[in-house]
């Protein structure tokens, strides 16, 4: 379903929203990522 | 006497020799031309297209691809982490020329050389971004040569001069960092000043962030690519330890490359969704802004992560080389390419071959100085006399 966006408070909900999912994304992703690349170096 | 003159002159006129005494008489003709004819002699700038690939290539990928010299220097000296004492002094070099080369770009499109000392010691617009790069790769320039001269006095053998240089490393490093922190970012704002101008993909609050932070794998990724022609070319002229400690610089910086890429692939799909741009992805925009963000970002991110896991010199080296091919592209979309994006293809800017002359004939004043110097000095290797240091 489309967002219908009339006003500023509607865009910077909407918008702030998804951010807000992205970043704990990429909190939970980059601590996996450092992971991958260090591993190998404590073997 | 004369077996030796048959023996250096073959050298002297390789085939590589040749093509590059011939772009220097094609870039002297040019620079004539440019300085007595004006810009629209050799250029193809306009009213609508004021910036050309000599700033776009030139300046904007310059500055970032002479980062090396700060991402180096403040692992080295600021992070402690002596393995990439070696890349150091490369790295220096590098950075001042590519920043000496910027000026010497930046000659071509302002014009009037002489000029050059008003932004700083006469008229200072306090209040411009321009003046705030101008100042600070002034200062950066004079930081850089005065980091690089203890290999120019090692190589005179000035002992007593070098010493107190040598005193000075840690404060001209913390300088380094904090200049660099200033103008890669400022060089992304000055492009908040088009709003209407820069497609929205490109365009965001954010353009300072993403031109700092690009900066240092952009740094950290020409180091690895230097190291690699250097190894090539000038080989004969290392020493053991930059042998020995070369593959561990290249996996540490791919390491460390690698985890920033990705970070800065979050911050831009951040940008995307603070300006809800989502729907420009499906368009012919969108699909090449992608080809930049995942075969130039992301690609060269998880080749770096393989490389440095697998300890994968080979790719470690194709993912530095995607990686500066890919700053490039960014800088060159931000300024040349989706900049003026709406306006009819009659009016788009596509440099002229004497524009691109030009920046080649300035790409080659690097090479050909990088080499002189270090085929002289001690840049890669130690002078035995200062081992101990």
């Amino acid at each position: 379903m489309e967002t219908i966006i009339y006003t500023l408070q509607d865009f910077m909900t909407h918008t702030k929203n998804i951010t807000y999912l992205i970043m704990g994304g990429i909190l939970v992703f980059l601590p996996l990522f450092w992971l991958f690349l260090t591993e190998r170096e404590k073997e | 006497m004369a077996v030796e003159k048959m023996q250096s002159n073959p050298q002297r006129f390789s085939p590589t020799n040749v093509i590059i005494g011939i772009i220097l008489v094609v870039g002297a003709v040019l620079t004539i031309l440019r300085f007595t004819k004006g810009l629209g002699a050799v250029t193809n700038l306009d009213n609508n297209n004021p910036w050309g690939i000599w700033i776009g290539f030139d300046l904007l990928c310059g500055v970032a691809l002479a980062a090396g010299g700060y991402v180096t220097s403040a692992a080295c000296y600021v992070f402690g982490l002596k393995r990439y004492h070696s890349a150091v002094r490369p790295a220096i070099l590098t950075a001042f020329l590519g920043y000496a080369l910027v000026v010497l770009a930046l000659h071509y499109d302002v014009g009037r050389p002489w000029r050059l000392p008003y932004p700083i010691f006469v008229s200072q617009g306090t209040s411009s971004l321009l003046f705030e790069v101008g100042l600070c790769v002034f200062l950066y320039l004079t930081v850089l040569f005065i980091e690089f001269t203890p290999a120019a006095f090692e190589w005179l053998g000035w002992k007593k001069i070098r010493q107190v240089v040598v005193k000075l490393t840690l404060l001209l490093t913390i300088f380094g960092v904090v200049l660099s922190t200033l103008h890669q970012s400022s060089l992304g704002a000055l492009f908040m000043i088009a709003p209407s101008k820069l497609h929205p993909l490109w365009y965001s609050g954010y353009l300072p962030v993403y031109f700092f932070i690009s900066s240092m794998f952009a740094g950290m990724s020409m180091v690895i690519f230097e190291s690699t022609l250097a190894h090539r070319y000038l080989g004969h002229k290392m020493d053991h330890t930059h042998h020995e400690e070369a593959p561990g610089v290249a996996f540490g910086f791919a390491k460390a490359a690698s985890f920033i890429m990705m970070g800065y692939l979050a911050i831009k799909i951040v940008g995307l969704a603070i300006d809800n741009n989502w729907g420009y992805l499906a368009t012919g925009w969108g699909l090449w802004f992608l080809v930049e963000l995942a075969g130039f970002v992301a690609f060269p991110a998880i080749l770096f992560a393989m490389g440095s896991r697998e300890k994968n010199l080979m790719f470690v080296r194709i993912a530095a080389v995607l990686t500066v091919l890919g700053i490039v592209l960014n800088r060159l979309n931000i300024s040349v390419i989706a900049f003026n994006y709406h306006l009819p293809t009659a009016d788009r800017y596509f440099p002229s071959f004497m524009e691109i002359g030009t920046s080649v004939f300035i790409v080659t004043i690097g090479i050909v100085v990088y080499r002189f110097v270090a085929t002289r000095m001690p840049v890669l290797y130690e002078h035995p006399d200062y081992k101990t240091h």
